[in-house]
């Protein structure tokens, strides 16, 4: 037996392995120090328990543990990379090139810089997802002073070829930031051989705390500079003020440092359940695979069901904690925008479920909702006039509908 | 050897109520506030039931509770905001402000975005009033930036006569209350101000988080952007463990505020009065009567002590303590709060910050090894 409801959204969020728990605690207790206090033992100690965990981060993504600007998630990483960028190279030019399926920590980020002044351009992305490689070198001008490309989509797990994108950003002379919360600790990073300049990335993704996430920021080759977004007090090398959540950075330190040592395995165990569960949905008739299949996350995939609704789907299998997006955006009733934008219309992408598999998943929960999803897919077809006139052979694009 | 922390304005200990209510979630509460399904659910609610206990407890609107990640990003958001998106152009503040606000202020005017004005302070670190008053008159389109406690002198400053004056000029009003939520009752209600900003881990809370009281008056879009969480005002997934955690904190050191402040009060009267009669010519910065911030006393120790490596011969005897903000530690220019002062320039502090952990036995260790290291 399972126990439900299944947890099928770690695309949103991931459960605190209890490891990472562990290595918490000593600093919530007895080790409270603040990391600043340079007078005595207290914060020696938190000041240590910081380095150590920066070096652990450091690792999982090949940086130089001085390269970790700690932040208090990805949104804020996003928001420091982007204005802070901007504010800093303001000479250089105020020309910004990203995609139109960024979250939209980015995607405000950047319409909040178009505000202040500064020029974008959103890229559209291919039917895939995939960035066309070809629309980003025609769009690189003089001005161009940041390119800010996602690593993988939140939503459709789709992996963006970044290696290719920081040639071609160095080429030109432009920084790469790209926001990889959703790769770092899933699939292997490395800021040196991918060419990264600035990249985002958080703890609640990969089995630590909320509240914490870090911005890397290159030294060498070029050393690059953002404009602090929270001023007072000149914590992490003056780009990040406020006292270090020591706990958080020590849970996230653990958290990385578990990724690096699991991710091979656990991505191999992840990418054959995804596999089952997806190879039984596409089994049901008119389902989708939206996005790359081969450019993809391990952990997660992101099906269209044809003639179904997709709310009506979430009720149906309510012992499934699946989402149809982005939490971040899940308050609004309007269908995926990153769907949209990979040409589909209002009615399919409203159809669309994300499953996000994690580490707790477990091939008896894959089972239950391989048999939970196909039943409400059916019932709820079983249900709708649309799939009966389609089962008949009518065409639903060509129906003149009558208003009443 | 004995160790004593006596430096609780640095941060404090968290209560093991708190740490408990927070591994309780950090176990089993994981969902994304955002996120529609049970998961989701759960974790919103106890998002939500956090934000109306600190409602009710300052006597102000759940809603005008934002959660942050701690006291320093409260006072960035307030003051930018402000700049950015209610029309302040004139900002009035004292040297006397904690980095947080010193650094923002002045950053508005270096991008031109608006003007900073500085009100004269005392020898104790008390402001002109009158000179507010006169200023917050004089301009338009005010921000008055004023901290209720300063954290490193303890000197207290009126926050009625603040908002009345912010009121009474239609001035915008933002107080950091880091040192004094937790520590002193306020009222939001009957106090008119905009902002004040607060950090968990000053009232024995986690680190990392913290709230913004932003008025409902006030529509701010927030310093960080991209997903509409907490009102639109501060993007990112919440940190719900850790606003839990900052609750129980708070709600435990309200309840215990009366008892502790007694308490914490004749700690800090008795530590004067024992400095005086047994360390010769020791005198103290900042504000010491009963009007003052009870958790902080700065002593100001004559030349014969060696200040530039005191806080290292307390520590050698298990004394943490420190001379100043933990912000600026590592600057070697001195305190911006005591050289704003201007007296007693052949005196060096040492800050003695107390909690309802200390004890007055905590106290004649320290004064015994103060006197130990007396070179008189």
């Amino acid at each position: 037996m399972v126990k439900l409801p299944i947890y099928l959204d770690n695309n949103s969020t991931t459960p605190m392995d209890p490891r990472v728990l562990d290595a918490m605690m000593p600093y919530f207790t007895q080790n409270f120090g603040n990391a600043a206090s340079r007078n005595h033992p207290f914060g020696w100690k938190a000041e240590e328990a910081v380095d150590y965990a920066r070096e652990q981060i450091a690792q999982l993504i090949g940086a130089n543990e001085k390269e970790i600007i700690f932040t208090s998630g990805a949104t804020e990483s996003n928001n420091l990379a982007i204005k802070g960028v901007l504010e800093m190279y303001a000479r250089k030019g105020n020309h910004i090139i990203t995609t139109n399926t960024e979250h939209k920590a980015v995607l405000d980020a950047c319409k909040h810089a178009e505000k202040m002044g500064a020029e974008l351009t959103y890229l559209e992305v291919e039917e895939n997802g995939i960035l066309d490689l070809q629309k980003l070198q025609e769009a690189i001008k003089q001005n161009t002073v940041l390119i800010s490309v996602m690593w993988a989509n939140n939503e459709i797990g789709v992996i963006q070829p970044v290696q290719e994108i920081s040639r071609m950003a160095k080429e030109r002379g432009v920084l790469f930031h790209t926001d990889a919360t959703q790769a770092v600790g899933k699939i292997p990073v490395n800021v040196i051989e991918d060419g990264i300049d600035l990249m985002s990335f958080t703890a609640h993704k990969m089995y630590g705390p909320k509240g914490i996430g870090a911005l890397y920021v290159r030294r060498k080759n070029p050393r690059v500079k953002v404009s602090a977004q929270i001023d007072g007090g000149g914590h992490e090398r003056g780009m990040r003020s406020g006292t270090l959540n020591v706990t958080g950075i020590v849970g996230f330190g653990a958290a990385c440092k578990l990724c690096r040592e699991e991710m091979n395995e656990e991505s191999k165990r992840l990418a054959k359940l995804r596999d089952k569960l997806e190879n039984a949905l596409l089994a049901l008739e008119e389902s989708y695979v939206n996005g790359s299949k081969e450019n993809r996350l391990p952990h997660c995939t992101n099906v269209s069901f044809k003639f179904v609704e997709g709310e009506g789907l979430m009720m149906a299998m309510h012992n499934l904690a699946v989402s149809s997006g982005s939490a971040c955006t899940s308050a609004s009733l309007e269908p995926s925008y990153v769907l949209k934008n990979l040409g589909l219309d209002d009615e399919l992408a409203h159809s669309s479920i994300r499953f996000g598999l994690g580490r707790y998943t477990s091939e008896a929960e894959i089972d239950y909702a391989i048999e939970h999803v196909t039943q409400a897919v059916n019932k709820l077809r079983d249900m709708s006039p649309l799939w009966e006139m389609h089962k008949e052979g009518i065409d639903l694009q060509k129906v003149d509908w009558q208003e009443h | 050897m004995r160790e004593v922390y006596l430096d609780n304005a640095a941060t404090t200990p968290m209560y093991p109520e708190a740490v408990e209510d927070m591994q309780d979630i950090l176990k089993d509460v994981f969902g994304n506030p955002s996120s529609t399904h049970s998961f989701g659910r759960k974790a919103k609610s106890h998002l939500e039931n956090a934000r109306k206990e600190i409602g009710e407890i300052l006597n102000c609107s759940s809603s005008e509770i934002c959660f942050t990640s701690g006291g320093t990003e409260a006072d960035n958001t307030a003051i930018k905001c402000a700049v950015n998106h209610l029309g302040v152009k004139n900002i009035i503040t004292s040297k006397l402000e904690h980095k947080a606000v010193l650094d923002t202020a002045k950053l508005m005017e270096e991008m031109g975005l608006a003007k900073v004005f500085w009100i004269e302070n005392d020898k104790e670190g008390k402001l002109d009033y009158e000179q507010l008053n006169y200023l917050a008159q004089t301009h338009d389109n005010c921000l008055i930036s004023i901290m209720h406690a300063n954290n490193e002198i303890g000197t207290l400053n009126d926050l009625e006569i603040i908002s009345r004056i912010g009121r009474e000029s239609k001035s915008f009003v933002h107080s950091d209350t880091v040192q004094t939520v937790g520590h002193f009752p306020i009222n939001l209600e009957t106090l008119s101000l905009d902002f004040i900003a607060a950090a968990a881990h000053k009232f024995h809370g986690p680190k990392g988080v913290g709230f913004l009281y932003c008025n409902k008056n006030n529509k701010i879009k927030g310093l960080i952007t991209g997903g509409g969480q907490e009102s639109r005002r501060r993007a990112g997934t919440e940190n719900v463990a850790g606003i839990v955690g900052m609750v129980t904190a708070l709600r435990n050191s309200v309840k215990n505020m009366e008892a502790n402040a007694k308490q914490i009060r004749k700690m800090k009267d008795y530590l004067k009065v024992k400095l005086c009669s047994e360390v010769p010519d020791v005198q103290f910065f900042g504000d010491t009567s009963n009007n003052s911030l009870y958790t902080v006393l700065n002593i100001a120790l004559p030349n014969r002590f060696d200040a530039a490596i005191l806080p290292f011969q307390l520590d050698m005897n298990g004394i943490c303590i420190s001379s100043g903000s933990a912000c600026n530690s590592g600057a070697n220019k001195g305190s911006h709060v005591i050289n704003a002062l201007n007296v007693l320039p052949n005196h060096k502090p040492i800050r003695v910050s107390m909690s309802e952990f200390n004890s007055l036995e905590d106290l004649d260790y320290f004064i015994a090894v103060l006197k130990s290291l007396d070179l008189n």
